[in-house]
């Protein structure tokens, strides 16, 4: 074996213009196929992190998934009802000390109780539909997505008490209120009441900052006339994808809708998977044009090298061997190129991370590009890189190997 | 004196649309330690019958003993193993790689061989080299050899793997008077003095009549 190395490598290095050229397109191929993977990855990643960031990793609403049995369909064993008055429900999650102690007790993260409402801010005629959202500041503050994201006033002026409330900058400016401003807020049961603005958050997040308002629990029970109601809990967790598993037990214990942001948000998720079909099958084209230049180099060398096949083949090498080397050349090619556009591959990341620009919208803020720093993409680069030199490297080979030494030999004399 | 290959009834025909005949009927028998000579017209077949029976090609009718084995079930690895180590080739051209030294193309068999240590190859190899007048040429490559050397390298590379039966297919063909004698000699002591059997197609006939046995063969068939 170390002989056919010795002559595989005495006939790559004799034709070095040409095995370049060949590595170079094998190279050019890896690095852009690891650039591409890492920019991709990393808008994925980061994607994914402000999904994460900016909405609870479960959340546990006081709805069930499937309408609630009446009692008389209970009762009576009939084809069907019709016509039934349902009974009330009551909303709101029922017993929420008990169900907060018990979730205090096992989930691996923080979690928060609110009291959600419909209802509409007024301040000088000018009127917005908003959801009222009633916190307790100090759980709150480990699970909200507004919390550091204020352009006036902070997250703890709510903690402070009183009747303040926090708004988005955009519907500040659509009511025309500024901070310290006092609105007030009508909720669906018809109540009202006076609130003084203490914070205005921007999160980037049009429907938060233009349609909610944070205000204390207690406030917001008043106004909904649910004393000691909740109907929502958020989950933030210290591992983001244990939450299937956080959400499957929440709702078979409590027995309300707990939705994972993986379902939640499963249409999105499911368009990246097919952002990685596609990138993938960029990468493999990529790579397929590679292999030709490695067809093409090998190919080369075995019609060059007929004379010598018909020698060693004389000499006593059985066609295995010839194959073997041929492949072996190949093989040569695509991991010197999978080796030098590792280096190319991670010179172009390192100098797109470089880049800085400004996101014109905001005009504030200065983003790098994203890029995800991954073993993974080189490994998968090279396996392509290496696949396709061995496919490249074998069809010639097997031609080469099938080579009668007499044509040859017979042809030379 | 024992039979180091027979044939009988030897046949290579070519399946092209109109077969051609290379080779027919050829029984023959050479034993041990004897120095022939294959003689003959161009196109007699003289080379394809060397070709047949070196293993480099397949008969299409007839058997082939070679060293008492019969040759028909070999499989193509088979093949190359007898060839590797019962068989040295030595043709009109030189037939070296051109990107080894004269040194590394003989180790190239005894390589592919494996039966030695590496350091004893070379030194092997040196020795071969050296007995054929080529001790100051070891390290050039063939380019920067005379025709005579380069065939001296290749009679030297068909000795390396010590086989009993050296095949040369027109071996001063394309040599001056002086390396043609040269390499004639050779031939000839590795017949006298190591014991070796030379099957030699040549068309120069003064040549074949100081060899042992002459096989003159027309029209693909010894006559």
């Amino acid at each position: 074996m170390a002989l056919i190395v010795d002559i595989a490598v005495t006939h790559i290095a004799g034709r070095g213009r040409q095995t370049l050229v060949a590595i170079v397109g094998v190279a050019v191929g890896v690095g852009f196929s690891i650039a591409m993977a890492a920019l991709m990855q990393g808008g994925q990643d980061d994607f994914v992190r402000q999904l994460v960031d900016t909405m609870p990793h479960v959340d546990i609403t006081d709805e069930q998934r499937t309408a609630r049995r009446q009692p008389a369909e209970d009762y009576f064993e009939t084809v069907a009802i019709s016509g039934l008055r349902p009974r009330d429900d009551r909303r709101g999650i029922i017993n929420p000390t008990a169900a907060t102690s018990w979730l205090e007790s096992w989930v691996p993260g923080r979690f928060a109780a609110s009291l959600k409402t419909q209802g509409v801010i007024r301040y000088s005629s000018r009127e917005i539909g908003a959801a009222i959202i009633g916190v307790e500041p100090e759980r709150e503050s480990g699970v909200s997505p507004i919390v550091g994201k204020f352009v006036e006033g902070s997250f703890s002026a709510l903690a402070a008490g009183g009747n303040n409330v926090l708004i988005g900058n955009t519907m500040a400016s659509r009511l025309g209120a500024g901070f310290g401003d006092t609105i007030t807020a009508v909720s669906s049961e018809g109540l009202t009441r006076n609130f003084k603005i203490a914070g205005l958050f921007h999160t980037g997040t049009t429907a938060r900052d233009e349609g909610e308002a944070y205000v204390l629990l207690k406030n917001a029970q008043i106004l909904s006339a649910r004393p000691n109601a909740i109907n929502e809990i958020r989950i933030k967790l210290d591992d983001p994808n244990r939450a299937p598993a956080v959400a499957r037990r929440a709702e078979a214990e409590l027995g309300y809708k707990a939705v994972a942001w993986q379902e939640a948000n499963e249409s999105i998720l499911e368009a990246l998977v097919v952002r990685n079909v596609i990138m993938y099958t960029v990468v493999g084209a990529i790579m397929l044009v590679a292999g030709f230049g490695i067809y093409n180099i090998i190919s080369t060398i075995t019609h060059e090298k007929a004379r010598d096949i018909a020698i060693m083949k004389s000499l006593g090498f059985p066609e295995s061997d010839m194959r073997r080397l041929f492949l072996l050349e190949g093989l040569v090619i695509g991991a010197a190129g999978s080796a030098l556009g590792w280096l190319l591959g991670f010179s172009m990341i390192y100098a797109l991370s470089l880049i800085r620009f400004e996101i014109a919208a905001t005009g504030q803020e200065m983003t790098r590009l994203p890029i995800a720093w991954s073993l993974t993409h080189y490994i998968i680069a090279s396996a392509f890189a290496l696949g396709s030199a061995a496919v490249a490297g074998y069809l010639p080979a097997r031609r080469a190997a099938r080579l009668n030494p007499v044509d040859i030999v017979r042809g030379a004399t | 004196m024992s039979a180091l290959i027979e044939t009988e009834r030897l046949t290579r025909i070519l399946p092209e649309t109109v077969p051609v005949t290379l080779v027919k009927d050829v029984t023959l028998t050479i034993n041990d330690n004897e120095f022939v000579a294959v003689t003959g017209p161009s196109g007699s077949g003289k080379s394809s019958l060397l070709y047949l029976l070196g293993l480099l090609d397949r008969p299409t009718g007839g058997t082939l003993r070679i060293g008492g084995r019969d040759s028909e079930p070999m499989n193509e690895r088979e093949r190359a193993q007898t060839r590797l180590s019962t068989l040295g080739f030595v043709f009109q051209f030189h037939f070296l790689l051109p990107e080894f030294t004269a040194r590394e193309n003989v180790e190239i068999p005894m390589r592919k061989l494996g039966r030695l240590a590496r350091p004893v190859m070379r030194e092997r190899a040196g020795e071969l080299l050296s007995s054929l007048g080529l001790g100051e040429h070891l390290d050039k490559r063939p380019d920067q050899l005379s025709g005579g050397q380069r065939q001296r390298v290749a009679v030297a590379r068909s000795l390396a793997n010590d086989p009993p039966l050296i095949l040369a297919d027109e071996p001063t063909g394309s040599l001056d008077s002086k390396s043609s004698e040269q390499v004639f000699t050779i031939l000839q002591n590795l017949v006298r003095e190591r014991g070796k059997t030379v099957v030699a197609v040549t068309h120069d006939l003064d040549m074949a009549a100081r060899m042992d046995r002459r096989i003159h063969m027309v029209d693909g068939k010894i006559s």
